[in-house]
């Protein structure tokens, strides 16, 4: 249906009240990518097999990530009259008894992970809907969280635009369009204190004031989701469970800046994430919330998807920029910014995935509203992709401010199987490691960075005991040096040394004379460097010398990796005393290094031993030992 | 006018100069390798570091900053000095055969570099990825022959696959602008041969003397340039001799 003027908004709202809502049950399947690696796609097919078999009749709806990504596939059933729970690991085998039960009229407490309080109309509202179970909001993993960005991911279905509306989709979009002139739009951004949450942390408003004021009729809006870092899936997941406030926020920005044309810059490794926007440009397109005079307004707005080949780089936005103009993916300095001077050489706002789904969240509830989450000079929210060695792993919505232990210790629920944590990097390959004992600094840009780290664009890998620090920050290294694109010379050289010596240092040939190299070039490469990406390469480097020298010590002096990662520094043996000789290890040893009879101790070959631990993480005695 | 102060000395240059010529025009000299004053500024070499001292102290490389009223930069902060040694050490341990860059290290006082690599590795490698080649072909000249392949430490510069271009017009402005003659190209009986890129580019004959002396496809400039059609007429020796000739006859 073609909505052309706010009534017509509110007949989609009306139209999506009775799909996110129906009188019957609704089961919805969270089938974001980490819900399909999960499996959710079997068991969206087993409820619906299921469902057919029995004949019952319910609502059946693929949606996107909620973000407690270790228990996917994670179901949401809502049953009118009786609640609505979450039901978490789910299997096709369990889906064929959770429609039995719903059948019957029950909701089953097998595979309960939560229940879900709403809003609707036949819900009730604040009894225990299963005995024992908690409410989603009191569970550790949500508790602290404050869902701004991430406030329709994994309730509604990516693909309806309908849904959208009952969540408050399009409200901004009319606000801004029909009752606040661009300044206004402007300001309220700015008095938000938004931050770029691409990383940069540079306010939006200020920002979008600059294109504003730039000289030129023709300006450009970019959506930045060319997201790289490894480990980190915050953009993937907002573009996979709510294409439409980010469809939303760009138009708005349009309006703001005066510009007429978007582009959604997504990397190609994206399938999901492109087919989703695509489907959602086109919906607006249809439905006239893109295209000409949107709701009746004359301000007209286009949205065109570009995907990018898979090179880190053109995160950078001047390298994005090249990239989309058709040339190489590399950066060039600025000034001048892209604000000014950008896509074409035209002003040009870029922003990222985050920051432009927080837009239409600010314009509805006001400024004021934003600014008062989160602490002062780093306001509202922030997504993080909380991964490694943490107990629960996912998607999370925080506001700024929050300490790293809260998020580590309360979110994430401390060590994955009680070990310790040693570190955590923020920030992806270019961030740095904050030990432990610095877990009460708040999560904001400015005390990641004093900390020797970035906030970067959300990512949050957790670090434990069994983690060799020197092993992480080649890791990282050997990461950008192969993404760095070789125009400058301290990135392209500086980055391939570094990771020279780190070789030489894991392997136990360095000297003392090595690590103040390392730490002399790593100055150097973050220094001189032409981009952001050589400028932060060395803050692995550089943060785990300031906090874990004593891993580069015993390395360098003593030939010995504490954490027992570094295969050359370390030997693998059998303790004879707890060895059944059951021959586990000496059938899955690659290289035959495992000698021993039948039911009597076995013994490692350490010439042909290659330390890949194989048998240390089979053996069902542990009788395998590191010796470090 | 913009006036700045480059290590105490004051300079006034026009609005949107860049650093580097402003400290030339300030009578002090800094190394590089990828500027080139009739292409846009690049900052890939990475030599030319200097330290802004005010407003805010900040390493930058001068061929791309703008200058600013009041800007206090000193060429030989220990940052800046630092920053140009550390990048001509590497540059040496890439192209240890260079001369040019052997000359430019010796004059910021380094001998040797710390990063020497297996010889056989690098043995005669001379290109030190500064993409003047590619942006004269692309910016000036118009014929974008030449690109960057691959990335990072594999960085190199080629025609298209690295085989024959079609686009090249053999003018040789890229060996020109090399600054550490990485370039290969001669001139052998009827043909150009630019051995860096595997292209060769047939040259014209010219009609009075017989000599091979421009390359065939640089002819489109015939028309484009009537003012010098003459050019591509007859080699330039031959020319000369028909001017003067013609210079002789007309003279009373």
């Amino acid at each position: 249906m073609k909505i052309k003027t706010p009534s017509d908004l509110e007949k989609l709202r009306d139209h999506g009240q009775s799909m996110l809502f129906p009188q019957g049950p609704r089961v919805s399947v969270g089938m974001a990518t980490c819900g399909l690696a999960a499996g959710a796609g079997a068991v969206f097919d087993a409820f619906r097999q299921a469902a057919d078999n029995l004949r019952f009749d319910l609502t059946l709806v693929a949606t996107g990530c909620i973000g407690y990504c270790q228990e996917e596939p994670i179901v949401d059933v809502r049953m009118p009259g009786l609640g609505r729970v979450l039901y978490a690991r789910m299997t096709p085998e369990g889906a064929g008894r959770l429609i039995r039960s719903l059948a019957s009229g029950e909701l089953p407490h097998e595979n309960a992970l939560a229940s879900v309080p709403e809003e609707g109309p036949d819900i009730p509202k604040s009894a225990e809907v299963l005995s024992g179970l908690l409410t989603i909001n009191t569970l550790p993993f949500y508790a602290k969280q404050h869902k701004i960005i991430l406030r329709n991911s994994g309730l509604i279905d990516p693909r309806s635009i309908e849904e959208y509306a009952v969540r408050g989709g399009y409200h901004s979009l009319r606000l801004a369009l029909l009752h606040l002139s661009p300044q206004d739009v402007i300001d309220e951004i700015t008095r938000s204190g938004l931050r770029g949450r691409g990383g940069g942390g540079f306010p939006t408003g200020e920002k979008w004031q600059v294109c504003s004021h730039a000289a030129g009729a023709e300006k450009t809006i970019i959506c930045n989701a060319d997201e790289g870092d490894p480990g980190a899936y915050m953009d993937r997941t907002v573009l996979e469970s709510d294409p439409y406030t980010v469809i939303e926020g760009m138009t708005i920005g349009g309006y703001a800046i005066g510009a007429s044309h978007g582009y959604v810059y997504v990397r190609n490794e994206y399938p999901l994430a492109i087919e989703r926007i695509h489907h959602a440009i086109e919906t607006s397109r249809e439905s006239g919330l893109l295209g000409e005079d949107i709701l009746g307004s004359d301000f007209s707005f286009s949205i065109e998807v570009i995907r990018g080949a898979g090179a880190f780089v053109c995160g950078e936005e001047t390298a994005l920029i090249a990239s989309i103009e058709g040339g190489l993916g590399e950066p060039r300095p600025r000034p001048p910014y892209p604000a000014v001077n950008g896509l074409w050489g035209k002003p040009t706002i870029i922003n990222n995935v985050k920051t432009w789904a927080s837009v239409a969240a600010i314009v509805e509830k006001g400024a004021e509203w934003y600014a008062g989450i989160g602490i002062e000079g780093n306001t509202g929210t922030a997504v993080f992709s909380l991964v490694g060695k943490i107990a629960n792993t996912g998607l999370v919505e925080i506001p700024l401010g929050l300490s790293l232990d809260e998020m580590i210790q309360g979110i994430g629920g401390g060590g994955l199987d009680g070990k310790r944590v040693k570190a955590v990097q923020t920030g992806g390959p270019s961030g740095g490691c904050i030990p432990a004992d610095l877990f009460h600094l708040p999560i904001d840009y400015e005390s990641l960075k004093q900390a020797g780290s970035i906030m970067g664009s959300g990512g949050m890998v957790v670090m434990d005991e069994d983690t060799c620090m020197v092993d992480v920050a080649r890791y990282f290294l050997n990461f950008t040096m192969e993404e760095s694109c070789g125009k400058c010379t301290p990135c392209r050289e500086g980055t391939r040394y570094m990771y020279t010596i780190l070789t030489r240092i894991i392997e136990g040939e360095a000297t003392p004379e090595d690590l103040a190299l390392l730490e002399e070039i790593a100055m150097w490469v973050k220094g001189a460097s032409l981009c952001g990406l050589g400028q932060t390469a060395p803050n692995p480097v550089l943060s785990t010398l300031r906090y874990f020298r004593d891993d580069y010590d015993a390395h360098v002096s003593e030939k010995r990796c504490p954490a027992g990662v570094c295969r050359a520094l370390i030997r693998l043996i059998i303790e004879p005393e707890q060895c059944t000789g059951c021959g586990l290890c000496l059938r899955e040893c690659p290289v035959d290094a495992v000698r021993g009879e039948k039911k009597a101790p076995h013994s490692i070959d350490a010439d042909l031993c290659t330390r890949c631990r194989t048998c240390y993480d089979i053996c069902p005695e542990g009788a395998v030992e590191i010796v470090r | 006018m913009v006036t700045l102060t480059i290590n105490k000395t004051s300079v006034s240059v026009p609005e949107g100069t860049f650093l580097l010529k402003a400290v030339e025009e300030a009578g002090f000299t800094l190394p590089t390798l990828c500027h080139h004053e009739a292409l846009a500024p690049y900052g890939a070499c990475r030599l030319c570091m200097v330290v802004i001292i005010e407003p805010h102290r900040a390493l930058v490389a001068a061929c791309t900053y703008p200058v600013e009223e009041g800007l206090v930069v000193e060429t030989d902060a220990p940052e800046a000095v630092q920053a140009r040694r550390l990048a001509l050490e590497f540059l040496m341990s890439r192209c240890p055969g260079s001369d040019v860059i052997g000359e430019m290290a010796k004059k910021e006082g380094v001998t040797a570099s710390r990063f020497a690599m297996p010889p056989s590795e690098k043995a005669d490698e001379l290109c030190v990825l500064c993409g003047l080649c590619v942006r004269v072909c692309r910016d000036v000249i118009g014929a974008a022959a030449i690109g960057f392949i691959d990335r990072g430490t594999e960085r190199k510069v080629g025609t298209p696959f690295e085989l024959q271009s079609d686009a090249c017009i053999g003018c040789g402005a890229c060996a020109e602008v090399c600054p550490t003659g990485a370039i290969r190209m001669e001139d052998r009986g009827n043909e150009r041969i630019l051995h860096t890129w595997n292209t060769r580019i047939a040259l014209c004959a010219c009609p009075e003397c017989g000599r091979f002396f421009t390359p065939q496809p640089t002819r489109f400039l015939k028309e484009m340039l009537p003012e010098i059609e003459a050019f591509w007429d007859v080699c330039p020796e031959c020319r000369q001799h028909k001017t003067s000739r013609q210079w002789l006859n007309t003279t009373p």
